[in-house]
């Protein structure tokens, strides 16, 4: 086991697969010279020089639009949006090309795109650059989208994205770049579609990701103290989607708690509540709650940025509803 | 690139040329009686009178080399030697198609003969196109790529993104303008503040040329050039090729919003019967020799399309088939 940092996740599953595979490359804005605004790719311009990783011009279309036509002619692509929200300028390119390209040529080509973006708020970046912009892509069929809350899960999805033959969107969130955990020796390979069970519970579930996830398991510690048993899952990729382990949870617990950084329309949070009644309704025992961000544009000034994320409090608030006369019971 | 076609292995290339132009047009009416009769479903949009841009141009390039083109791409494609009844298939949504169906005439592509697509989106083949060049050029195969796209396109923000992303990384790629004139049903002069869309090239470090898209050898000619150029690592070019769509813009559009005039100017510098002139004054082609290759094809074209009828259509299970479910 080491220590690493998010951000150090990020350069070091790049690296990792660089020196493993000449045919992948890395583009973006400033993530040569610079080294990534967030330092998120410092050092990878010195290691495999400027043919590998390249910087490009402002140009989020020209970008991913590069990534493609490159992923079909055999090279591995890694393209970097430098902030999660960039995405509607690539819009196209991303939702009319890439999840389609596979299938629309009746498989003729693969098309191994990793893009990475960096999402979320919190550290006052205002409306334009904090979106937790993966729900845009949820309704887009031919995209697989990660979302890694810690170093070890960054590490492992991205490097599994950048083997994937089909595209990938991995979200980094910025506020985590400083976090730091533990990675195992070795090589590390987290595959989509496996949630992993942060605590394991009886009485309630709590799904969450990233900052929220980090959320959640504060609120989980607190409810432990009041005798709640929290079963913590953080999905870790979207699409695919582990159904299967949140619906073993929800068989046990009854009770399920959906914990997302962004408004409910539309969103992943929306999508499990909606599989969770209508293929597992007779396992419920109270209807599946969700907290979630106001129907708003993320505001600028600290105070209300603050009020905006949900926090733990809310989500201790939200779990203590759910519970309802048995969670009172449980915090006498 | 003259392969799946019907000419003779031994015709001159000038005669492969209007063998390759003919069978385009004569396609291309097809496809046009077959959309009228309901066979060809959707929408789609044709060629004729644009086939010198196609035919010239990808009448340079190599095995290896890779072509982006638009949903007025049937052309192209068939240059490329794409075999014309899986093209014929694909534009009538049956299982033998080029993408078995699933893409339709938008979306034709056949990359074992280079065609990495057709973009039904105006500019979006740009940026990808980019990305084919990029790779040749890290990968030191030395193949170069084609980018088709209308006039219309070069007022969209991927075509500037692109150009510039071209320019500053010295890529080889020839940007192909087939400038017909109309960006749908709105004329040029009524989009766009300037006539002369090769003077976008300056802006963005590459060479513009301007070329008469109805004559095959000059187009032939240009786009050599600009292909050599790449090839030497000199980076991309811009060639707009002055052209005319015969028809209207898509479907059943009649194009009412053309003086009758610009249709009869235009008409009479059709690409076909003025490569027959050149064929029979420079080359010395006999009238008999450019009939034959008519009614052969003629008879390519009908049996593409009887081979296509007898394709089935794509069953259930292709549905579910080849994306993430």
């Amino acid at each position: 086991m080491t220590e690493i940092t998010y951000r150090q996740a990020a350069a070091r599953a790049i690296a990792e697969e660089m020196a493993r595979d000449t045919r992948v490359v890395l583009l973006g804005e400033d993530v040569a010279a610079a080294g990534g605004v967030f330092k998120a790719t410092e050092g990878l311009l010195e290691t495999f020089g400027p043919e590998r990783v390249r910087d490009t011009p402002i140009s989020e279309q020209a970008i991913i639009g590069a990534a493609i036509g490159a992923s079909m002619s055999g090279l591995r692509p890694v393209a970097e949006l430098m902030f999660a929200d960039f995405a509607g300028v690539a819009f196209d390119q991303i939702a009319n090309q890439l999840a389609k390209y596979r299938y629309m040529t009746g498989g003729q080509v693969k098309v191994p795109v990793t893009i990475r973006l960096v999402g979320g708020a919190g550290l006052g970046f205002g409306a334009q650059h904090s979106q937790a912009t993966e729900n845009w892509f949820l309704n887009i069929p031919g995209l697989q989208i990660a979302v890694p809350g810690t170093p070890a899960d960054l590490l492992g999805l991205l490097k599994t994205a950048i083997r994937s033959d089909d595209p990938v969107l991995v979200f980094e969130h910025k506020a985590l770049y400083t976090l730091k955990g533990d990675v195992p020796d070795g090589e590390v390979l987290v595959p989509l579609g496996s949630a992993t069970i942060v605590t394991e519970g009886n009485d309630l579930t709590i799904l969450a990701t990233q900052v929220m996830r980090q959320r959640a398991q504060k609120a989980a510690e607190t409810l432990k103290a009041r005798n709640v048993s929290v079963e913590l899952i953080d999905p870790r990729s979207l699409v695919p989607f582990d159904f299967e382990t949140v619906q073993r949870s929800v068989k046990k617990t009854g009770r399920v708690l959906v914990v997302q950084e962004s408004p409910i329309a539309g969103s992943w949070a929306a999508t499990v509540v909606g599989r969770l009644v209508t293929e597992c309704f007779d396992w419920l025992d109270a209807a599946p709650a969700v907290v979630c961000a106001p129907n708003t544009p993320i505001p600028f000034a600290d105070s209300l940025e603050r009020r905006w994320i949900p926090t733990e409090q809310d989500i201790l608030e939200a779990a203590m509803q759910l519970l309802g006369g048995e969670g009172a019971a449980m915090a006498t | 690139m003259t392969e799946g076609g019907s000419g003779a292995a031994t015709e001159t290339l000038e005669l492969g040329l209007y063998r390759k132009m003919v069978e385009i047009r004569l396609f291309e009416n097809e496809v046009q009686r077959l959309f009228l009769e309901g066979v060809v479903r959707g929408t789609t949009h044709l060629c004729q009178g644009q086939e010198a841009v196609a035919v010239g141009s990808c009448s340079v390039l190599r095995p290896g080399d890779m072509v982006t083109c638009t949903y007025r791409g049937h052309g192209v494609v068939l240059a490329m030697g794409t075999p014309m009844n899986r093209t014929m298939a694909e534009i009538m949504g049956r299982s033998g198609g080029l993408c078995h169906g699933k893409g339709g005439s938008m979306h034709l592509t056949d990359v074992s003969h280079g065609v990495l697509g057709s973009f039904a989106i105006v500019g979006a083949g740009l940026p990808v196109a980019n990305g084919a060049a990029w790779s040749a050029q890290y990968l030191k195969t030395n193949a170069v790529t084609l980018a088709f796209f209308g006039d219309g396109a070069t007022n969209i923000g991927a075509f500037h993104e692109s150009l510039n992303l071209a320019g500053v990384w010295a890529l080889p790629l020839i940007f192909i303008c087939e400038n017909n004139l109309y960006g749908e049903y709105s004329p040029l002069r009524l989009t766009t503040p300037i006539d002369d869309l090769s003077l976008r090239a300056s802006s963005y470090g590459m060479p513009g040329v301007r070329v008469d898209g109805n004559d095959v050898m000059a187009v032939r000619q240009v786009v050599s050039d600009a292909v050599d150029r790449a090839r030497a690592g000199n980076g991309p070019t811009f060639v707009e090729a002055l052209t005319y769509r015969h028809r209207g813009h898509s479907r059943t559009d009649p194009a009412k919003y053309r003086p009758q005039e610009e249709v009869d100017q235009w008409l009479a510098r059709d690409p076909i019967p003025r490569l027959e002139a050149l064929l029979k004054e420079r080359f010395g082609v006999a009238d008999d020799d450019l009939l034959a290759v008519r009614v052969s094809s003629e008879k390519a074209v009908e049996e593409a399309i009887k081979w296509a009828s007898a394709s089935p259509d794509p069953t259930e299970e292709a549905l579910l088939t080849d994306v993430f479910v």
